[in-house]
């Protein structure tokens, strides 16, 4: 379960407001995460706290296809994204690092700065507590839901190439 | 099937693909640059394995931060030498290399039929060939390089017609703004863009480079064009590899069809802050500029400083004006060298630079201050882009950032008293 306050944003967030590229000669996640929503919200880093939400309408990550992105809003200590859609490389990027996503544009168009959530990420249940209101957010595909259950692509590699040897090792005894 | 559903049926080993479903495809290049290879590196380690899958199919291009402008980008750049030489992967150094969507079909790495991905977001600039290219993150990359295959959702496509006869002054960037402007930044979220129509048959292979490199700018997962008898030259000319040429069958299904008559069409402009701000050039009103940058992975080949060479010749950048030009690969700087622009740029006042993506992400050379408004041949032009989250960029073809170089404000070239 999951659970923080609200920060808002419009359409359209794009990775160079997210992490502006000036800071993307380091790589590091806690560096990275000092200079996070820097160009539209000079204030988020200070006002950001571990398990924070940030609710954005649509479009949400499109631009770049730097990892930097989610890392950083991951490292900020913000806990999920809602978003009414995503941009197709940043959800991608944010799954495969294991921050989730939650697509629920009625949950975003309830929520307001400062509300407090709570999501249970099993369910897709999105809990407005502030507005005592309930959402549900659409499902993972089945193949995502296998990446996240791993911990994310990485995980998900390692147990793939563990069972490719196995495979592997096994047809050379049968043979 | 369509283009995209044809290729990536192909690498899944599927006899067909629908959109929506999931598959697993064996990858022909794998790239990434130095700001997203690092990381990839880092977590191609936490794999636990000594070598990639396939040295000669991954590619590393130092573009972003070189000729390494601090400590910090050469320490990232250092990591992509270093694992480049360990491993044997494909490298290219600075001066000796350029940017990575100039340089991957001009050293004839992408083939037609290819499946390619790329931790840059204009990895999708290879559509231009035929092939299946599309944009990822570092940790994708890091499980295909040690895998050779990737996971993917089948895109549903939309496909754009061009019909008519491009007016002068207009070309690939004037096309792809101009349909960026009328479906938005995310009028193609999640699916493929197919181009066609008797335009894009005439269009140059540079002017096909530049409409499928912006297609990420309408949130879409790559940009095809059909692999005709230019494309398949082009990179036969280039490549070992044989050409794989798909064609989408006569009832191929789209999500839907786009029909534009380009033949009135004006020089486009994108207004600040979003790609999809588009007007034609005539009604963007007097726009004073502090800067202009004619290069990027979407205008920087050769086509791209013929036209600008042709503007500036004989001509002065305005004293209002910084113009700098960044020639996208050491190949097309010496061709431009060869057949003269080099001097024109310079004799116009121009700064001229060795290939980098520098200016195009505010990473460095050409960095806007509070205030600053640029107009670039560059792809983005959100809040802060290239410098001060107070400067402004517009964006446009190489006809008209040369025409405004010399008017010092955003005008088209047959706006210029000749």
């Amino acid at each position: 379960m999951l659970k923080g306050r609200v920060h808002k944003y419009g359409a359209n967030v794009d990775t160079d407001a997210i992490i502006p590229a000036r800071y993307l000669n380091v790589s590091d996640p806690y560096e990275l995460a000092r200079h996070c929503m820097e160009d539209i919200d000079l204030d988020f880093v200070k006002k950001a706290k571990p398990g924070d939400i940030i609710v954005a309408t649509t479009n949400f990550g499109c631009g770049s296809s730097r990892e930097h992105a989610p890392i950083a809003i991951k490292a900020s200590g913000v806990s999920a994204v809602i978003a009414g859609s995503f941009a197709r490389i940043f959800f991608r990027n944010a799954i495969n690092i294991g921050l989730p996503l939650l697509e629920s544009p009625e949950a975003v168009e309830a929520a307001d700065a400062g509300d407090e959530l709570e999501i249970d990420l099993d369910s897709g249940t999105i809990n407005n507590l502030t507005k005592g209101k309930t959402f549900r957010a659409s499902a993972y595909p089945v193949f995502m839901s296998g990446i996240i259950r791993a911990g994310g692509l990485i995980e998900y590699t390692r147990e793939r190439l563990k069972n490719i040897s196995a495979g592997a090792a096994k047809t050379t005894k049968d043979a | 099937m369509n283009l995209a559903e044809k290729i990536l049926a192909a690498h899944a080993g599927k006899e067909r693909v629908s959109p929506g479903e999931f598959i697993s495809a064996r990858v022909d290049v794998v790239l990434a640059n130095d700001i997203t290879a690092p990381i990839a590196i880092r977590e191609f380690w936490k794999l636990g394995l000594e070598k990639v899958f396939d040295p000669k199919k991954i590619v590393l291009v130092p573009d972003h931060f070189v000729p390494n402008k601090d400590i910090q980008s050469a320490e990232q750049a250092k990591i992509l030498r270093e694992f480049a030489r360990a491993q044997g992967v494909n490298f290219f150094e600075c001066g000796q290399m350029g940017i990575e969507h100039v340089i991957l079909h001009e050293k004839g790495l992408v083939m037609p039929g290819d499946l390619v991905i790329g931790a840059d977001s204009h990895t999708c600039t290879y559509g231009a060939l035929g092939a299946f290219a599309t944009g990822m993150g570092s940790t994708d990359v890091a499980s295909a390089m040690a895998t050779g295959d990737i996971w993917m959702k089948v895109p549903p496509t939309i496909k754009f017609v061009y019909k008519g006869k491009l007016p002068k002054h207009v070309g690939g960037k004037d096309l792809i703004l101009y349909t960026i402007g009328k479906i938005g930044v995310d009028g193609a979220l999640y699916a493929a863009m197919e181009f066609g129509g008797e335009v894009i048959d005439k269009l140059s292979m540079e002017g096909r480079f530049t409409m499928a490199n912006m297609a990420i700018e309408a949130g879409a997962k790559a940009g095809l064009f059909y692999a005709d008898k230019k494309a398949v030259a082009y990179a036969k000319g280039r490549g070992k590899r044989q050409p794989v040429v798909f064609e989408p069958d006569a009832d191929a299904k789209y999500e839907a069809v786009h029909e534009y008559d380009v033949s009135g069409m004006e020089p486009q402009v994108a207004l600040p802050h979003l790609p999809s701000n588009v007007k034609p050039v005539s009604q963007v009103g007097r726009v004073y500029i502090d800067q202009v940058v004619i290069g990027s992975c979407t205008n920087g080949r050769f086509e791209d400083l013929q036209v600008a060479a042709n503007i500036l010749n004989k001509k002065k950048v305005n004293s209002n004006v910084r113009c700098i030009i960044i020639p996208g690969s050491q190949q097309v700087y010496m061709d431009a060298l060869r057949s003269g622009y080099i001097e024109v740029f310079i004799e116009a006042g121009c700064a001229v630079s060795t290939p980098t993506c520098g200016p195009c992400l505010g990473g460095h050379m050409g960095i806007l201050a509070t205030g600053e408004k640029c107009l670039a041949t560059t792809n983005r032009n959100f809040i802060g882009r290239m410098g001060s989250p107070k400067s402004e960029v517009y964006l446009a073809g190489p006809a008209v950032a040369a025409a405004s170089a010399i008017a010092g404000k955003i005008v088209s070239p047959g706006d210029l008293a000749t």
